[in-house]
């Protein structure tokens, strides 16, 4: 029982980054905006060079 | 043209006979070019073409036959934009970059599928200068970063436009972006509480099933002290919010729905501290950040759904024009925003446009509609030297008007100041839920109180403290702060369905209990256009009409037009002003205008009976005459809506009392009242007698006292009222003061929003009564001492998980209100 010891602050380590992630991506406004983004995957045919990221 | 784009034409014409090269509709006889290898149905699609042609674009349109269907006729409407290049622009709406670029939120029309998100997303192409463009679907806002250096912002307007996206600047992006920073803060909270309530059910498990089966001391102080730190920081961080919401409530010693979640979150957290510092007993943090997360999804869900209205409206104020046509000393005119407009200075209105400032006309004569500002019906006729106020519709020819007030001075933001004062004294609408969540903090502490009391003396003092935790926890009104949040976002999210746009869910819930209701007329009641409501004579005379009245701009003149099906050609028209017109049709003489000028035209009568009914129904009559044909009598007015009669008796039938007031003319609103069955009207009443008799409505019962209008005559009367609803077409002020917006025209939406209303308000009792029923055999359980912490953990979920669906369901399955 002791592996607990190591895997408790693990899981929660790794609990904690997963929530770190969330709201990194929340600030960077992945969420604002859930309509567009499916639209625009669908033609990403074409060779544009650089996937630009969200808005700020 | 190349072989092979000539070959490819073929082909296509081949397919489908003869449609448009761009949209796919037909093409109309008259625009078929014979031999050409493309064909447009108008000239906004050949734009359009042309462009994407020309910018190598032409993947557009594998783009679009891959999501839908054509069928949109391209819109361009070839405006320069000249007014978002002016300095005044710039400053309040374009963002400078530390890059030297520029960023600025652009509006666009018909924005709604894949390939326009694609299409506006490659604007760069033909545009060089355009560093990104990204849009947003659902709001149609396009946020585009270009280098001022290489590119003027009226350019990328123009190719937006001739794209087919016409352009409107976008204001507010400050709010708007404060706005989306709200939205992530409550998203963040919800995923935060979200996650530690997961870890925490993991241990509680663990805990749970050591109880039962025995467990370790060492692990079960592990896991107790591990719950109790993510629990400390669920009640810290997520949890701060209702702590926040608590003391406000008590600051301004109101009711909340936060005072008895602050009350039970902070008893059960110091309960929960103290058991795992001493090492024995519940420490209720797996009840406390579930609840918490619950809570947060509710409010989360309602926040949403309120939010997208807002922003519906939002984006409704934006499409009112914002910008003036300058005339320049030496007489040149430009465009430029309304911003730059100052005292003194002359500006052009052409037709169909709006009176940017108050004014007096310098050049010109016409007819002005003002009925937004006054509730008159029937258009005012100016000349030079007559006064206009900003907001009025210019109906007729170009008129130039000397400015002489703008902004804060103008007729409109007097109106407006009386809109915040309003406001301002207006109490605000005690949803259901908070009244009850005053007096169940009450029997809930008196509940706690007489456990402790008893237990005290049954036992020792901690397992008082112990039981009375445990009813404080037990009792948390979960199913209060979840399940009437669901219900009201089910309830928009039908009322938006009905495009009704409802800015927060108190004025719904307010709605449910019949009151009073005050309808405008203008615009209201009626369709707020004139239009001809019936005719007498030869049906050919229709016809002859609207020949001689072809060239008309007057707003009479334009409803003979449109009513009559199909015109022969008139000659030698000769426009005698406010009496009619005569002219030759088909070779004969003809004649329209007032009956006194027709009967003097003719030299035979008019029918007196058809001119007395008219007038008698508060319509203007107009009458015809044709050489060889006879004379017929027209009934000009505007017209009262189809469903009035019918709603205004179904208002009546829930018990509302239904009255009337309006800025038009007594006899008029007397004619309307009686057709559509409203005994109380009045006429003549400035936009403060409006406000004024709202107050009085209000001052004079508890009951709700609803406002229904669409001017800016109206706006202080909706802002002073319990619940303002704006209706169809309404001004942008009236939008502003309004509740709740109905964008369908008539009043039978108003109808289907009480129904919607009192379902709801039905839903949420239930939910009520279900919850307080579970809170009763809870806090029973508690108090005899019998309520385990499992009991609880099991009791609480499934108590929230019923009484959420009862929240959703019941609206469901009844198919709602129609």
């Amino acid at each position: 029982m002791t592996v607990l010891l190591i895997m408790l602050p693990m899981a929660l380590l790794l609990a904690g980054f997963g929530v770190y992630a969330f709201i990194r991506a929340a600030k960077a406004g992945q969420f604002d905006d859930l309509d567009t983004p499916p639209l625009r995957a669908v033609f990403d045919d074409e060779l544009e060079g650089k996937g630009s990221s969200g808005s700020g | 043209m190349s072989t092979l784009a000539v070959e490819t034409s073929a082909g296509r014409r081949a397919r489908a006979a003869c449609s448009c090269s761009h949209c796919g509709l037909p093409v109309p006889a008259g625009l078929f070019e014979e031999g050409a290898a493309e064909q447009f149905c108008c000239a906004g699609c050949r734009t359009v073409w042309g462009v994407l042609h020309a910018g190598g674009l032409e993947q557009y349109y594998r783009v679009r036959a891959a999501v839908e269907a054509p069928s949109e006729r391209a819109r361009t409407t070839g405006a320069r934009y000249e007014e978002l290049d002016d300095p005044a622009f710039r400053t309040a709406s374009v963002r400078e970059l530390e890059d030297g670029s520029a960023e600025t939120d652009l509006l666009l029309e018909g924005v709604h599928c894949a390939a326009c998100v694609w299409l506006v997303e490659r604007l760069g192409r033909v545009t060089p200068g355009v560093i990104e463009s990204r849009v947003h679907v659902r709001t149609r806002i396009a946020r585009v970063r270009f280098d001022p250096e290489r590119v003027a912002l009226s350019r990328i307007a123009r190719a937006l436009d001739s794209l087919g996206y016409p352009v409107h600047p976008a204001r507010g992006q400050a709010a708007r972006d404060a706005r989306t920073r709200e939205d992530r803060r409550h998203l963040i909270r919800v995923a935060v509480a979200g996650a530690l309530a997961g870890n925490i059910m993991l241990l509680a498990v663990a805990l749970y099933g050591g109880e039962i089966a025995g467990i370790d001391p060492l692990w079960d102080g592990v896991f107790r002290w591990v719950s109790m730190g993510l629990g400390v920081v669920s009640l810290a961080w997520p949890g701060r919010v209702f702590f926040r919401g608590a003391l406000a409530a008590l600051r301004t010693r109101t009711a909340h729905l936060d005072l008895p979640i602050a009350i039970a979150l902070l008893a059960g957290g110091a309960w929960g501290v103290t058991n795992t510092v001493r090492g024995t007993g519940e420490i209720y943090f797996d009840s406390l950040a579930v609840l918490v997360f619950l809570l947060l999804v509710g409010r989360w869900v309602q926040h949403r759904q309120q939010r997208a209205a807002a922003d519906e409206v939002g984006l409704m104020l934006t499409l009112t024009p914002t910008s003036a046509v300058l005339v320049a000393e030496d007489g040149s005119t430009r465009r430029a925003p309304i911003e730059s407009v100052a005292v003194g200075s002359l500006v052009e209105v052409g037709p169909g446009e709006v009176v940017p400032a108050d004014g007096v006309v310098e050049v010109g004569h016409g007819a002005v509609d003002e009925s937004l500002l006054t509730g008159e019906s029937a258009p005012v006729s100016v000349r030079a030297g007559s006064p206009v106020a900003a907001g009025s519709v210019n109906m007729t020819t170009v008129l130039r008007v000397r400015v002489a007030a703008v902004g804060e001075g103008t007729r409109v933001a007097r109106l407006m100041r009386l809109v915040a004062e309003a406001s301002e004294r207006k109490s605000p609408i005690v949803q259901l839920t908070d009244r009850i969540a005053g007096r169940f903090v009450l029997v809930v502490l008196t509940l706690a109180l007489v456990t402790t009391v008893i237990w005290t003396v049954r036992a020792d003092a901690h397992t008082a403290l112990e039981h009375a935790t445990a009813l404080l926890i037990i009792t948390c009104p979960c199913a209060l702060g979840l399940a009437t949040p669901m219900a009201m976002s089910v309830a928009l999210g039908r009322a938006a369905r009905m495009r009704t746009l409802v800015k927060s869910a108190a004025a719904l819930e307010a709605l449910a209990r019949p009151g009073a209701m005050v309808l405008d007329k203008t615009g209201t009641v009626t369709e707020g256009r004139m239009s001809a409501a019936w005719f007498e004579g030869d049906d050919r005379l229709r016809g002859i009409a609207a020949a001689l009245e072809e060239r008309s701009a007057h707003p009479i003149g334009r409803a003979i037009v449109a009513e009559a099906p199909s015109r022969p050609a008139a000659v030698a028209c000769e426009h005698l002003s406010g009496r009619g017109v005569r002219g030759r049709v088909d070779g004969g003489l003809a004649a329209v205008g007032s009956p006194e000028f027709v009967a003097d035209e003719s030299g035979v009568a008019v029918d007196a009976d058809a001119v007395r009914r008219a007038l008698d129904a508060g319509l203007t009559p107009v009458a015809v005459w044709a050489e060889g044909i006879g004379s017929g009598v027209f009934a000009i007015g505007d017209r009262v809506r189809d469903d009035a009669a019918e709603a205004v008796s179904a208002l009546r039938a829930m018990g509302w009392s239904v009255r009337m007031a309006s800025g038009d003319d007594p006899a008029v609103v007397g004619k309307v009242a009686a057709a559509v069955g409203v005994t109380d009207a009045e006429g003549r009443v400035s936009p403060e007698g409006k406000a004024d008799l709202v107050t009085r409505l209000c001052a004079a019962s508890d009951r709700p006292v609803v406002m229904v209008g669409d001017g800016v005559n109206d706006a202080a009367a909706l802002a002073a009222a319990t619940v303002g609803i704006a209706v169809h077409g309404g001004a942008e002020a009236s939008l502003e003061a309004a509740d709740i917006y109905i964008s369908e025209p008539g009043v039978r939406p108003l109808v289907e929003l009480v129904r919607l209303a009192r379902s709801t308000k039905r839903t949420i009792r239930i939910c009520l009564g279900a919850s307080l029923t579970y809170n009763a055999i809870g806090a029973t359980l508690a108090m005899c001492g019998l309520m385990s912490a499992l009991l609880a953990a099991v009791i609480m979920p499934i108590s929230s998980l019923v009484v959420v669906s009862i929240a959703v369901r019941p609206l469901k399955k009844r198919g709602g209100v129609r």
